[in-house]
């Protein structure tokens, strides 16, 4: 059951991404914005929590679970710190996602990337 | 011809082939749902090894950012991404792939102004308005904490 809840929600907040895309020919860059301020604003109401209890990857894997990390981090930070909490929380949340795509990014490009003129496509440019 | 934007945005749309909605939003609603189900497989995994939940979390989202950078890496990521759309666009490994891709595509231009600013060109968006959408939220929350 646990996966499939995650397949039919994690599929419905991609579904519903397609959607934006193919209707509002919103870009990629925007989709994920406007995803990760939904997961933020959706976390700060309470509401992406129960989401996450119930569907688990479904919900934290889509980058509005990313949101919901943001905004969890700051809860705890703001709670346990004070005001200072809300600038630090959330990319202490974070830190592991930015940072492993930052490292696997960067051995990526001096593993596979080519140093000639020759161009690539960015897929989500 | 004169066009107003809005009319050329109905001629770019009709022009436009991809706009196949009940194609494209079945194959992005079954490719993330897919890679979901990997994260909660991952997940389940480092739990049953005794990992703390939040700690799997977060070892379950670097996972897939590894995974999708050696997937981009070999050009596979991309050719999943062309049938699946916002289904490969949606999930974290997305976000991976939208790092990885210009880190490898502008070496060309040095590892400093080239691969190093644009690692950013996608993920720069989504960490400036999430932190700032956050902070936002720090403050109220403090504000309502106080009173």
């Amino acid at each position: 059951m646990e996966y499939l809840w995650a397949f039919l929600v994690g599929g419905a907040f991609c579904a519903i991404g397609q959607l934006l895309i193919d209707l509002t020919a919103m870009t990629p860059a925007r989709i994920l914005v406007t995803y990760v301020v939904s997961g933020v604003v959706l976390g700060a109401l309470g509401i992406y929590e129960p989401i996450v209890d119930f569907a688990g990857a479904g919900a934290t894997v889509p980058l509005t679970g990313f949101g919901y990390n943001l905004a969890k981090g700051v809860r705890r930070a703001v709670t346990e710190d004070g005001l200072i909490g809300s600038l630090t929380g959330g990319l202490e949340a974070c830190a592991g996602g930015i940072t492993a795509a930052v490292v696997f990014a960067l051995t990526a490009a001096v593993v596979f990337g080519r140093g000639d003129k020759t161009t690539g496509t960015v897929t989500n440019g | 011809m004169k066009l107003t934007e809005s009319e050329y945005g109905k001629l770019a749309k009709r022009r436009s082939p991809n706009t196949k909605l009940y194609k494209t939003v079945p194959a992005a609603f079954l490719v993330g749902g897919l890679i979901c189900c990997i994260g909660q497989a991952v997940l389940n995994m480092y739990k049953s090894l005794g990992i703390a939940e939040e700690q799997a979390g977060t070892l379950t989202s670097v996972s897939l950012v590894f995974l999708s950078a050696v997937l981009t890496g070999f050009g596979l990521y991309d050719k999943i991404a062309k049938h699946a759309g916002a289904g490969t666009l949606v999930p974290i490994t997305g976000f991976a792939n939208a790092v990885v891709s210009p880190a490898m595509e502008f070496k060309t231009e040095g590892y400093v102004l080239g691969v190093g600013a644009k690692i950013f060109i996608i993920a720069g968006p989504v960490i400036v308005y999430g932190l700032a959408a956050s902070a936002v939220y720090g403050i109220i929350l403090f504000a309502m904490q106080a009173a």
